[in-house]
């Protein structure tokens, strides 16, 4: 199941750097929200899918599933929200004044005048 | 701290009170309350003649670092203490002379004078210091003083490019010099002078030798002009005759020659040494006397001058390094050499002092330094002319003044280079003499063309802006004492005696058991008195032919002159470092990131790779279940969509689906609050997607190019499998059990949860939850701020938009 789980995730995070690579803002910022779920999807895989009950010491189980990975996604998952929201409102109020979504016009000026 | 450490410093403290006495004394010209100091400070180092004499030297330590061997060590000995007197002396006279050289009303003499004292103190503290380190700080403070002092009228950009030639080249040999002061540490573990002549042995026989003793010459030969780093001396002329007179040919360009004298004993025995020292001597000496016939403005000649006679100083300590090769056999055939360029160091700051003087009192005078407007000022200027032509003479190598006398002696030790039996001197040692008989010619030529050129001739008064007349007499008196000096060593050279004699104790090395100073006029007909008399009869010839045969320096191309190699040196840096940083730094977000993306795989690859990290171990895993594959395979297909789809909703939908999946994922592998977060914060973030969604343009329909979309392909496929191969990797070998054991027992025994997820977050790591919210909160504020907030520019346009 790891072996799926992991090669799922590598496919996430190829997509997400496909997707930042490109040129348009959505497309970068899309693709920053992939590469979150896909490190999520890592996260959780390397904590170990062994078969147990959901951490709730309430169900008397033989195991219980590894509560830290998960106590750690859900740290990640609200940051990420976070800056992904950031970035979404950064695009558009860029949009607002540059009226352009293309990277490589918003490419610096280098030589400061 | 005791007196001596206090006179080093004073100049500095004195240079901190200049400003105050020119504000509140503004009818006394502030230079007269700096002369005080080099005055009594000349007088204090003359107290220390007789303890030099007795061979005995002074020293006092004061702590500065003491935990990395850095003390502030004087050693004051016979070469310390003649260029202290040199450095005082000659200083006090530059002092006065400027006090009537500068203007009261139009020059900023508070920053003059404290840039004046910063270089003494900074000098002195070069040629007194033991410590290497504390004189390297010195070093570089003459430096940055020197900087300051070529560059002091600013207004001129010629002052500014003199000032920045001179400062990189400078330092440039001073880091080197760090460099080498680095080496020597590391061999003898100490920073010491003396320590390190005492451990001589061990320095000479270290690998780290040859690389240490060219660092130190690197150094030496910035400072000191020598070719080919002497071009910056030519440019330094741009500043006040009086810092010429003083920096330029009395003291900071005889920094080089004190750093080989000092360090002679340490490093003399090697050939390395003797043919570096002379040969770059000899050539400089050549090369300076040959360039200064052609010049044109009094102040280029005494540079080039300056240069030249720096070299003949470096050669002759070469030269008389070769003592330190042959043990002692009771004959001073090689120090003679020393002694030459000691003497010769003495005369030359005496006489090449003056000649600055005499060029500031026609520049004064007249308004022009040019040779081809100046001429018959002899009847109009007697003194300045008596000046001109002792100096000039004395410069010359002709009787009966001291420059004849170090002539002599200089003839002496480059003939008796030629008896060196070893390092090859039986074949290449006739460049020496030849060289410098040929240099002495030119010397000699522009000496003459110095003083004839200058005050005989036609008078052209039409020509100067100014109607010349005498100096006034402060300004002559300076120049008048150090001529008076020229001719007084001319005709007893033996007073010097009590200075020179320690000062080759000093550079000598200790198997020179005795040195006897005997400086004689009249050494009977022998081969140095032809050479001179040769000099002159050959020099008065070119002198008199100089129109034809002056023709020869057009031959030299124009291109290959060392200035242009610097200036086209200095213009190809900046643009090769502009064009390399053109290279990668394009602009574009997506270089970068193809950039950082292709060196993480480079670097991750490799490890994963060439450390054989890579394996798959298939024991330890969970089985596969039917709903996962499925989801999986929903992900994996929404994921891919992203990249294919032209609409932008199409887009966001499928992200949305990635995202519900990943919730789904959450529920599979038992995980209920990460489940219920990541449906609502998928729904929030398409929500906000999509609100935003109306504000943003369509997905552009232009096709990108194949080749911009295979190199996004290559670089995420690597990417992916990195990912993908670590992944696998650090599954297969788990090397120890997980905590989360104790979270079970703990949980609700101590922290009253029964929620293990929720226990953690709050109470076994609430800190970061805690900062977790503050990155929430810091998001929804920067949001607010980014869409209130509207702070263009007064154009109308965007703070930071590209014109």
């Amino acid at each position: 199941m790891e072996i799926i789980m992991t090669i799922v995730a590598g496919v996430l995070i190829a997509c997400a750097t496909y997707l930042i690579l490109s040129k348009s803002i959505l497309r970068i910022i899309v693709g920053t929200g992939l590469l979150a779920h896909g490190a999520h999807l890592l996260l959780l895989t390397m904590g170990g899918l062994k078969r147990g009950m959901a951490p709730l010491l309430g169900q008397e189980a033989e195991a219980y599933t590894d509560p830290l990975p998960q106590a750690l996604i859900l740290t990640a998952i609200v940051i990420s929200f976070g800056v992904t929201s950031f970035f979404l409102v950064l695009a558009y109020r860029a949009y607002q004044e540059l009226k352009t979504d293309d990277m490589d016009k918003l490419r610096g000026n280098e030589n400061h005048e | 701290m005791s007196l001596i450490h206090l006179v080093i410093l004073s100049p500095f403290l004195l240079a901190i009170l200049v400003p105050f006495a020119h504000k509140y004394f503004k009818s006394i010209h502030t230079g007269w309350f700096v002369f005080v100091l080099p005055l009594f400070l000349f007088i204090y180092f003359l107290q220390f003649l007789s303890t030099t004499m007795n061979g005995e030297t002074y020293t006092s330590t004061m702590k500065w670092i003491p935990s990395i061997g850095i003390d502030f060590a004087v050693y004051l000995d016979g070469l310390g203490l003649l260029f202290a007197l040199l450095i005082t002396g000659i200083g006090a006279l530059v002092v006065l002379y400027s006090i009537y050289y500068l203007s009261k009303e139009k020059e900023a003499l508070n920053t003059f004078y404290v840039y004046l004292l910063m270089f003494m103190g900074a000098m002195l503290g070069v040629v007194l210091s033991d410590n290497l380190l504390v004189m390297y700080s010195f070093w570089e403070l003459t430096s940055i003083s020197s900087f300051l002092l070529i560059s002091y009228w600013y207004h001129r950009e010629k002052s500014r490019y003199g000032a920045q030639k001179s400062m990189l080249i400078t330092v440039f040999g001073g880091l080197a010099m760090l460099a080498g002061i680095i080496l020597l540490y590391l061999m003898t573990g100490s920073f010491s002078i003396r320590e390190n002549i005492a451990n001589v042995d061990v320095i000479t026989s270290h690998e780290l030798f040859v690389p240490a003793l060219l660092l130190f010459l690197l150094g030496a030969f910035t400072k000191s002009a020598q070719f080919p780093f002497h071009i910056w001396l030519p440019d330094a002329m741009e500043a006040p005759t009086p810092v010429s007179a003083y920096l330029h040919s009395a003291t900071m360009v005889k920094a080089g020659i004190y750093l080989v004298a000092r360090m002679s004993p340490v490093f003399a025995g090697a050939p390395e040494w003797f043919w570096l020292v002379s040969g770059f001597g000899i050539v400089t000496l050549f090369w300076g006397s040959f360039s200064a016939v052609k010049q044109t403005d009094l102040k280029a000649i005494l540079a080039f001058s300056t240069v030249s006679q720096l070299g003949l100083i470096m050669s002759l300590l070469g030269i008389g390094s070769a003592a330190a090769h042959y043990d002692y056999i009771g004959e001073n055939a090689y120090t003679i050499a020393t002694l030459a360029a000691v003497f010769h160091l003495i005369n030359h700051a005496t006489f090449k002092g003056s000649l600055f003087m005499v060029v500031g009192i026609v520049d004064h005078e007249t308004g022009t330094r040019d040779i081809r407007k100046l001429g018959g000022l002899m009847n109009l200027m007697p003194i300045t002319f008596t000046l001109a032509i002792i100096g000039a003479f004395s410069m010359a190598g002709l009787p009966p003044f001291n420059g004849f006398l170090s002539k002599e002696m200089f003839f002496t030790g480059m003939l008796q280079a030629l008896e060196i039996g070893a390092w090859n001197m039986e074949t290449l040692g006739m460049i020496f003499p030849v060289l410098a008989w040929v240099a002495s010619v030119f010397t000699f030529i522009y000496s003459m063309v110095l003083v004839f050129k200058t005050f005989t001739g036609k008078y052209q008064p039409e020509k100067l802006d100014k109607k010349p007349h005498e100096a006034p007499i402060g300004m002559l008196i300076p120049p008048i004492i150090l001529a008076s000096l020229v001719v007084i060593f001319g005709f007893f050279p033996m007073l010097l005696k009590g200075v020179i004699e320690p000062a080759l104790y000093s550079i000598l090395p200790s198997n020179v058991l005795s040195v006897e100073v005997k400086i004689y006029h009249w050494h009977g007909f022998n081969t140095e008195l032809f050479m001179t008399i040769g000099v002159i009869l050959v020099g008065v010839l070119l002198y008199l032919t100089v129109a034809k045969w002056g023709k020869i320096y057009d031959w030299f191309p124009q291109r290959l002159t060392l200035n242009k190699l610097y200036d086209g040196g200095l213009v190809a840096l900046d643009r090769g470092s502009s064009a390399f940083t053109r290279l990668p730094m394009t602009g574009f977000i997506r270089d970068y990131l193809v950039m950082i993306f292709g060196f993480m795989i480079i670097l991750l690859g490799a490890l994963l790779f060439f450390t054989d990290a890579f394996n798959v171990n298939l024991t330890n895993v969970a089985p596969v279940g039917i709903y996962e594959v499925i989801l999986a395979v929903v992900m994996v297909i929404s994921a891919v969509t992203i990249l294919f789809v032209k609409s932008r909703l199409a887009a966001i939908i499928a992200l949305g689906a990635v995202g519900y999946s990943m919730s789904l994922f959450f529920v599979l592998f038992r995980a209920p609050d990460l489940a219920l977060t990541q449906l609502v914060i998928e729904t929030v973030s398409v929500a906000l997607f999509l609100l935003c969604f109306y504000h943003l343009p369509e997905l552009s329909k232009k096709m990108d190019k194949l080749r911009f979309k295979v190199t996004n392909f290559i670089i995420s496929l690597g990417v992916g499998l990195i990912v993908i191969f670590i992944g696998l990797s650090v599954n297969s070998s788990k090397l120890f059990e997980s905590i989360s054991s104790y979270f079970e027992a703990a949980s609700y025994k101590e922290a009253g949860g029964k929620n293990m997820v929720n226990v953690i977050l709050v109470d076994f790591r609430g800190f970061d939850t805690l900062f977790e919210i503050a990155v929430l909160t810091i998001a929804a504020f920067g949001i607010y701020a980014m869409i209130k907030l509207r702070l263009a520019d007064k154009k109308g346009g965007v703070k930071g938009e590209s014109k």
